[in-house]
C-alpha cells in the first residue's frame, strides 16, 4: 500500500435514496473508482458505487458531485491521518 | 353635505381603488376603459405604488396573479376581449385561492364587436369563464357613485374570501360623468400570513394550484364551493323601488337598470304599478327576494343589454309558470326607455283585471 | 481500512441547504436536477434563502417550489416573468427568479419574456433549454434542432412545416433591458462550474438592481431524446452546442466590475 499522496484521503458518500444509476458520476470520475452496483435501491434503481479497491485514489475533486443531478453525491475529506492499521 | 365632484365611472372605478387601498395596478389599453388605465399611470407613482402597462392582457392577469400572491391589493381593468383572454389567468387565482379586483367595462360583442356600451359577458363573468368549478363574486354597479363605491367593496369581498371578484360595467358607465362623493381612505388592511414575504422566521410559504393526484385535488375543490357556499348565504346585495304594490316587475342590472328606473317613472305616471327589482350581486345572484315576489307578482320583465343571458337566471328564481318577458338591445346599442315601457303596456293590456 | 467518519472530515461537497430533502422526481440522468443544485448552491453563497421566491413554470419543472426550502409559487404556462414582474415590483426585497423550459420561455411565454427583458425587470430567469417537451412526452419544442425527431416531428423537424429553431440568448441581448445574459451548459463537470457560475452572476445583478438577467442552461433530456444519460451528454455536445453556442451575450459595464470583484474576492 503506498502512502497517499497527502495527508488526508478523500471519499465519497452516495445516498443510495437519490441515486438514480443514471451512472454520469461513473463516466466523469477522472480516476474511473466509480462503477454500476450490483444491486438496487428501493426503487429498483442500479446504483453507482466507488469500486473497494481503487477508494484510495479518490482525490476529492467533486466532479461526480458535480454533474449529479440529484445532489446524492457528498464529496468528504479525511481530516486526520489514516487509522494505523491502513498505513 | 359632503364634498361631490363630476366624474366619469371609469374615473371613479380608479379612485375607488386608490382609496380602497389598491397597491398595484396592471392594465392594457382597450376602449371603452382607457381613461382608468391613463389615470392610474399619473396616480399610482404619486401615491408611491406600482403601475405597470402591461404587453397583453395575458400579462396583466399573471402580474395580478404576482401581486396577489404577494399580499398586496391589486386590481386590472379591461373591456371585453381583454376579459376573454384574462380567462385562464382568473381561473388560476380561484385555484390559488388568491384575492383580486378585475373590472370589466364590457362593450359590443361577440369578437371585435365594437366600443358600445353592453352586458354581453354576464355568462362568461357569473358563470366562470375560464376551467374548472370556481366562482366569481360579480358586483354591478349602476352608477359613477357605484363605480367607486363597489370597487372598494370588490377588494374588501376579494380579500374576505380570498377570490378574484369582478366588478361588471360597462362602456356606458364608464364615460358617463356624474357627481361622486368622494369616500374616506381605507386605513386598515387584512395581514395575509399566507403570502410570499420571503421565509423569513417562518416555514416556506408555497402558492398553487395544482395537485397531481385527485384524490388530493378535490378536498381543495371542496373548500372552495363550501366558500361560494357563504358567499351565496351572506353577500346577496339588491335595490328594491316601488315593489310593494307592483303588478308587474321590471328586473335589470347595470346601466339597463337605468333605463328601466325612466320606464318605471313614465309607467307610473300612466297608472301603471310597475316595480323594479336591480340586483347589485351577480353572483351571488339574488334568487331568493325573486321568488318571494313571485308569490305575488305574476308578471317580469327583464331589461338587458344582452340577447336573454341574465334573463335566464330571473326565470331559475321565479319559476316557469310565471311570465317573463325580455326588452332588450345587444351588440353595442343602448336600451332606450321607450323600448322598455312599449313591453311593459303591451304585458299589461293582456293582464288587465288580473 | 479507512474510517469513513463524515462528522469529523472536511466538507468538499454536499447537498446545498435550499433544498429540500426529499429526492427529485426528475428521469435519471436530466439536467433539471444539476440546475436546481446549483441554484440552491447560489442562493445558500449568496445567503438570500429569507429573501428568494421560486417562481415555477409549467413544464417537467412544474412543482419546483417542493424542492426549494424557501417561498415560491406557480404560474400559468409562459407567464413566470409577469408573475415575478409583480413580486418584485411590490416587494422590492424580495429575490424572484423564474425557472422556465424551452416550451414555457420560448413558446407561449415569449410575449412575456421579452417584454420583462425590455423593461429591464429586476429579477432572474434561469431557461433550461433541453430543445423538447418533456412533461408531456417529447414534441417539438422552438428550439427542436431542424432534422431533430420528435414525438409531433416523425420525420425530424422540417422547416417547411415547423419553422427554425429559437436563439433566445441572441435575441433576448438585443434589447437595452437585460443587465446579464448568457448561456451555459451542463454537459460535464467544467461546464456545470461554469453554469454555476454564470447562475450566482446573475442574482448578483439582481441584488445590485441592475436589471434583468437570463441564463440560459442547455440540458440533457435523456428521455425524450431517446439517449441514455452519459451519451446523452455526448449528443449534447455534438449537436446544442453548435445551435447553440455558449457565451455571455450581455454583459452591462456594472455586471462586468461585479465579474471582476468576485475574482479578487
Amino acid at each position: 500500500m503506498e502512502a497517499p499522496q497527502h495527508s488526508g484521503s478523500s471519499y465519497i458518500v452516495i445516498d443510495a435514496e437519490r441515486c438514480k444509476g443514471c451512472h454520469l458520476c461513473v463516466s466523469v470520475c477522472p480516476k474511473g473508482i466509480i462503477a454500476p452496483a450490483s444491486y438496487t435501491n428501493q426503487k429498483g434503481y442500479i446504483l453507482a458505487e466507488v469500486i473497494a479497491a481503487k477508494a484510495q485514489e479518490c482525490t476529492g475533486c467533486t466532479a461526480c458531485a458535480l454533474i449529479c443531478p440529484d445532489a446524492a453525491i457528498s464529496v468528504y475529506r479525511h481530516s486526520r491521518v489514516l487509522s494505523p492499521a491502513a498505513r | 353635505m359632503p364634498k361631490k365632484i363630476l366624474m366619469a365611472g371609469n374615473i371613479a372605478i380608479a379612485e375607488g381603488a386608490i382609496l380602497a387601498g389598491c397597491q398595484a395596478y396592471f392594465g392594457y389599453p382597450i376602449t371603452p376603459q382607457n381613461e382608468l388605465l391613463e389615470h392610474m399611470a399619473k396616480r399610482m407613482p404619486e401615491e408611491g405604488r406600482v403601475f405597470v402597462q402591461t404587453e397583453s392582457e395575458l400579462a396583466a392577469i399573471s402580474m395580478l396573479y404576482g401581486a396577489a400572491a404577494a399580499g398586496c391589493r391589486a386590481m386590472t381593468s379591461t373591456s371585453s376581449p381583454g376579459f376573454s383572454l384574462q380567462q385562464e389567468g382568473i381561473s388560476y387565482m380561484a385555484g390559488a385561492e388568491l384575492p383580486a379586483v378585475l373590472v370589466n367595462v364590457m362593450r359590443g360583442g361577440p369578437g371585435l364587436g365594437n366600443i358600445g356600451g353592453a352586458q354581453g359577458d354576464y355568462f362568461q363573468a357569473t358563470k366562470g369563464g375560464g376551467h374548472g368549478d370556481y366562482r366569481l363574486i360579480n358586483l354591478a354597479p349602476a352608477s359613477a357613485q357605484e363605480m367607486m363605491d363597489l370597487t372598494m367593496l370588490a377588494f374588501e369581498l376579494a380579500d374576505k374570501y380570498r377570490n378574484p371578484v369582478v366588478l361588471l360595467t360597462d362602456g356606458f358607465l364608464g364615460q358617463a360623468m356624474e357627481p361622486v362623493i368622494i369616500r374616506q381612505p381605507v386605513t386598515e388592511l387584512p395581514d395575509k400570513p399566507w403570502a410570499i414575504t420571503g421565509a423569513a422566521g417562518r416555514p416556506k410559504n408555497v402558492i398553487n394550484s395544482f395537485e397531481m393526484e385527485p384524490a388530493n385535488f378535490q378536498p381543495r375543490v371542496s373548500l372552495l364551493l363550501q366558500k361560494f357556499e357563504r358567499i351565496k348565504q351572506n353577500e346577496v346585495r339588491y335595490q328594491g323601488i316601488h315593489l310593494d304594490d307592483a303588478s308587474l316587475v321590471i328586473v335589470a342590472y347595470g346601466s339597463a337598470s337605468r333605463s328601466a328606473l325612466t320606464a318605471l317613472k313614465m309607467a307610473r305616471q300612466k297608472g301603471l304599478r310597475v316595480g323594479l327589482l336591480r340586483p347589485i350581486t351577480l353572483f351571488p345572484f339574488p334568487y331568493q327576494i325573486l321568488a318571494d315576489l313571485a308569490q305575488k307578482v305574476s308578471d317580469f320583465l327583464v331589461a338587458e343589454l344582452s340577447s336573454g343571458q341574465f334573463i335566464e337566471d330571473v326565470k331559475l328564481a321565479v319559476g316557469l309558470d310565471k311570465r317573463v318577458e325580455l326588452a332588450s338591445q345587444y351588440g353595442g346599442v343602448p336600451l332606450a326607455p321607450e323600448t322598455i315601457l312599449e313591453t311593459i303596456e303591451r304585458m299589461s293590456k293582456v293582464t288587465i283585471g288580473r | 481500512m479507512t474510517l469513513d467518519t463524515p462528522e469529523l472530515d472536511t466538507v468538499l461537497y454536499h447537498k446545498p441547504e435550499a433544498l429540500e430533502d426529499y429526492p427529485f422526481h426528475f428521469c435519471p440522468g436530466c439536467g433539471h436536477g444539476i440546475v436546481f443544485r446549483l441554484i440552491a448552491e447560489v442562493i445558500d453563497e449568496l445567503k438570500i434563502k429569507e429573501r428568494a421566491v421560486c417562481v415555477a413554470s409549467i413544464g417537467c419543472t412544474v412543482t419546483s417550489y417542493h424542492y426549494f426550502n424557501f417561498d415560491g409559487l406557480e404560474s400559468a404556462h409562459g407567464r413566470a416573468p409577469a408573475v415575478a414582474t409583480a413580486i418584485k415590483r411590490c416587494r422590492p426585497n424580495l429575490v424572484p427568479f423564474t425557472y422556465q423550459g424551452d416550451g414555457d420561455l420560448a413558446a407561449i411565454g415569449t410575449a412575456e419574456i421579452v417584454h420583462a427583458c425590455a423593461r429591464g425587470e429586476n429579477i432572474t430567469t434561469i431557461f433550461a433549454n433541453n430543445a423538447i417537451y418533456g412533461m408531456t412526452g417529447g414534441q417539438m419544442a422552438p428550439t427542436t434542432l431542424l432534422g431533430m425527431y420528435s414525438t409531433s416531428t416523425p420525420g425530424g423537424r422540417q422547416p417547411s412545416r415547423a419553422g427554425y429553431p429559437i436563439r433566445v440568448c441572441e435575441m433576448l441581448s438585443t434589447l437595452d433591458g437585460p443587465a446579464y445574459v448568457a448561456r451555459v451548459s451542463v454537459h460535464n463537470p467544467a461546464a456545470v462550474r461554469k453554469a454555476k457560475q454564470a447562475i450566482k452572476l446573475a442574482f448578483r445583478a439582481q441584488l445590485a438592481n441592475l436589471g434583468m438577467s437570463l441564463v440560459e442552461v442547455l440540458s440533457p433530456c435523456p428521455t425524450n431524446w431517446r439517449v441514455e444519460p452519459v451519451k446523452a451528454m455526448d449528443w449534447l455536445v455534438e449537436h446544442l452546442l453548435p445551435q447553440y453556442p455558449l457565451g455571455e451575450y450581455k454583459v452591462i459595464p456594472a455586471v462586468a466590475d461585479l465579474k471582476k470583484e468576485s475574482r479578487r474576492a
